[in-house]
This record gives structure tokens, sequence and C-alpha cells, in this order.
């Protein structure tokens, strides 16, 4: 009989292993997610990340190796962004009856969005490539990190800023617009979505129907301004 | 489910020959949004056949972020002394951005007398 060091190196070094662990770790990480009553910093993703760091931490797997088989899942991200049309086109009759709110909350969420982060981050003394992965931060994962490519940005950084940028802007979204006293659902979820893309989004489900069909508007809607946006406004930084 | 999943690959992959052809700054899968969105708009065959397995991608899109997500943990020695800017930089611009969208859209309803209402 083989032992198991034997069967886990023979494993380990092909993709079906490190497949099939992405996705049981974000199960679980979703279980508990969920188990915590979808509290904002039990991010799904968050946790995933971390149980697979840790994985391949103890079984001295360089991240190569993990992408072999990761690599199917991240492929995934380009239909993803292929797919946002359609949320986007089951809102268009909503959409059609308040266009110029929209349109003025959609480009103030993203200039100030690009702007204030490469701005607040040069004036701390950050790189130039680093800038790169910051820009898209607001827009959803396969976007944010399609952009950051194209900047000559690294990719992985890129989708972990994102990450953070949506807990913070979930956490923050109801104390800040309470603070603001703007009461308007489509303002509160346009806004959260633009800024905070689809983990705001799933967090303005959460507090109202209309605040979450507006936040999906305007991550699918921001997706599409920051790609055009944010090369013009980092080659200003760069 | 394969010719909703051709449909979606081809407008990826015209998107990125379009963007790659013109010289664009927009990643090829974003201009493959907007000609999914044609597509969308102009047939309802289109519609009825991409929207089940969109749907079904976009269910899980979260679950598409571990793999870079799991990158970054070789990157935290070269983020480390940048980490505390990036972090300001993340929660300030953020609070600024809901901030900034949510007066401007409320600036503009009051404006054109758009009304928050169910329908």
């Amino acid at each position: 009989m083989t032992d198991f060091a034997d069967i886990w190196s023979y494993l380990a070094s092909g993709p079906l292993v490190w497949l099939t662990l992405t996705l049981v770790a974000y199960i679980a990480g979703d279980a508990l997610s969920q188990a915590s009553g979808r509290a904002p910093l039990a991010n799904p993703v968050l946790i995933a990340v971390i149980l697979l760091a840790m994985v391949l931490w103890v079984s001295e797997t360089p991240y190569p190796v993990y992408f072999e088989g990761a690599q199917f899942v991240h492929f995934l991200l380009g239909p993803a962004t292929v797919s946002l049309a359609i949320p986007l086109w089951q809102q268009g009759r909503r959409l059609r009856k308040a266009v110029l709110p929209v349109l003025a909350g959609l480009v103030a969420g993203s200039l100030v969005a690009v702007l204030s982060a490469l701005g607040i981050a040069r004036a701390l003394g950050v790189d130039t490539e680093t800038l790169a992965a910051l820009a898209p931060k607001s827009t959803t994962a396969p976007v944010a990190i399609g952009i950051a490519q194209s900047l000559g940005g690294s990719p992985t950084l890129a989708a972990v800023l994102v990450l953070l940028t949506g807990i913070t802007g979930a956490v923050m979204a109801t104390p800040l617009l309470n603070a603001l006293r703007v009461r308007d659902w489509r303002a509160r979820g346009l806004a959260v979505g633009t800024a905070a893309h689809g983990i705001g989004t799933a967090r303005a489900l959460q507090v109202h129907p209309r605040a979450g069909a507006y936040a999906g508007i305007g991550m699918g809607l921001n997706a599409i301004l920051t790609a055009f946006l944010a090369p013009f406004i980092f080659r200003a930084f760069g | 489910m394969i010719h909703a999943l051709a449909l979606i690959f081809l407008c990826q992959l015209a998107g990125e020959a379009l963007a790659r052809w013109l010289g664009l700054p927009v990643p090829g899968p974003v201009l493959g949004m907007g000609l999914m969105l044609v597509l969308l708009s102009a047939s309802a065959r289109v519609a009825a056949l991409v929207v089940p397995v969109g749907e079904g991608i976009l269910r899980h899109i979260a679950l598409l972020f571990v793999p870079a997500g799991v990158g970054v943990v070789g990157h935290l020695d070269r983020l480390g002394p940048q980490a505390a800017a990036l972090a300001l930089a993340i929660v300030i611009s953020t609070a600024l951005a809901i901030a900034a969208g949510a007066l401007a859209f409320v600036l503009v309803a009051r404006l054109t007398d758009s009304v928050d209402s169910d329908d």
C-alpha cells in the first residue's frame, strides 16, 4: 500500500486537488457567512482565501502550482463580466424613469472613488505600480482585474483591494447615509453599488429591495464607466 | 446550456478582439458586456437562452475572486510598508464616493421631480 505522503504528493502536483479545495473552501466560507447572519466582516471570499492560504502554507505549495487548478475558476471572471449585462438589461425599464439622477450619482460616485483613492495614496507615497491596482478598486472584481492589468498593475493586488473596498463600503454605508439624511432608497442603493460593487450590492439587497436593484445598476454601469475613466485619471497621477 | 455558454464566450471573444484591434484601454470582457446588452435587447430568444445560465454564473461571482485573492498572500511582504496608506486611501475614498453618489442622485432627482416609489 502506498502511504499518505506519496498519494498526497501525487495528487498535489495535479490540478484536481486545488480546484476541488477552492470550491470546498468557498462553500465553507459561504456557510460560515450564513451562520453569522451575513455579518459584513464574515465575508465568504475572505474566509475562503484565509483557509486556502493556510493549506498552501502548511503543505508548502507554491502559488503557481495552486493556480494550475484554480485557473479554471479564475477563467470564469471574463464570462461573468459579460453576464453582468443581464441585471443591467433587466433593470432597463426602471432605469429609464430615473436616467438623469442615476447618471449624476454614477458620474459623481465613480469620479470621486478613483480621484480620491489615487490622490490620497499618492500623497502618502504609494508607488505608481500599486496605484494601477488601486485605481479600479470600486468596480466588480473581474473588471477591476482587467483594468489593473491594462494599466500595468498586479491583478492579484487589484482583487484584494477590490475585496477590501467592498467590505468597507458594505460596513459603512448604512450609518454614513443615515448621518447624511439620505432617505431615497434609489440614491442609497446606487451610491453603494457604484462605490462598493457586488459586496455593496449584496448588502443593499439585505436592507431594501429597491436599494438592491439600484445598487445592481450602479455596479454594472460603474464597471463600464471606470474602464473608460481610470486610464485617463491614472495617467494624470502616474 | 452549451448554446448560452457559446454566446457568452463569443461576446467575450469579440470584445477581446475589438479592444485589441482598436487599441482601446478597456478590458475585452467589458466590451463583451456591452455587446451582450445589445443582443439581449434585440432578441427575446437570446434573452431566454442566456439569462438562466448567466444568472447561474453571477450567483456565485464571489467564488471567482478566490484564486486571485489567494495570490495576495505572496504579495503581502511587498505590500508591507504601503499597507497603512492603502487602507487609509480605501476607507476615506469609499466614504467620499458613497456620499458623493448619493447626494448627487438626490440633488438631480429633486431638480427633475423624480420620485422614489414602488413600480
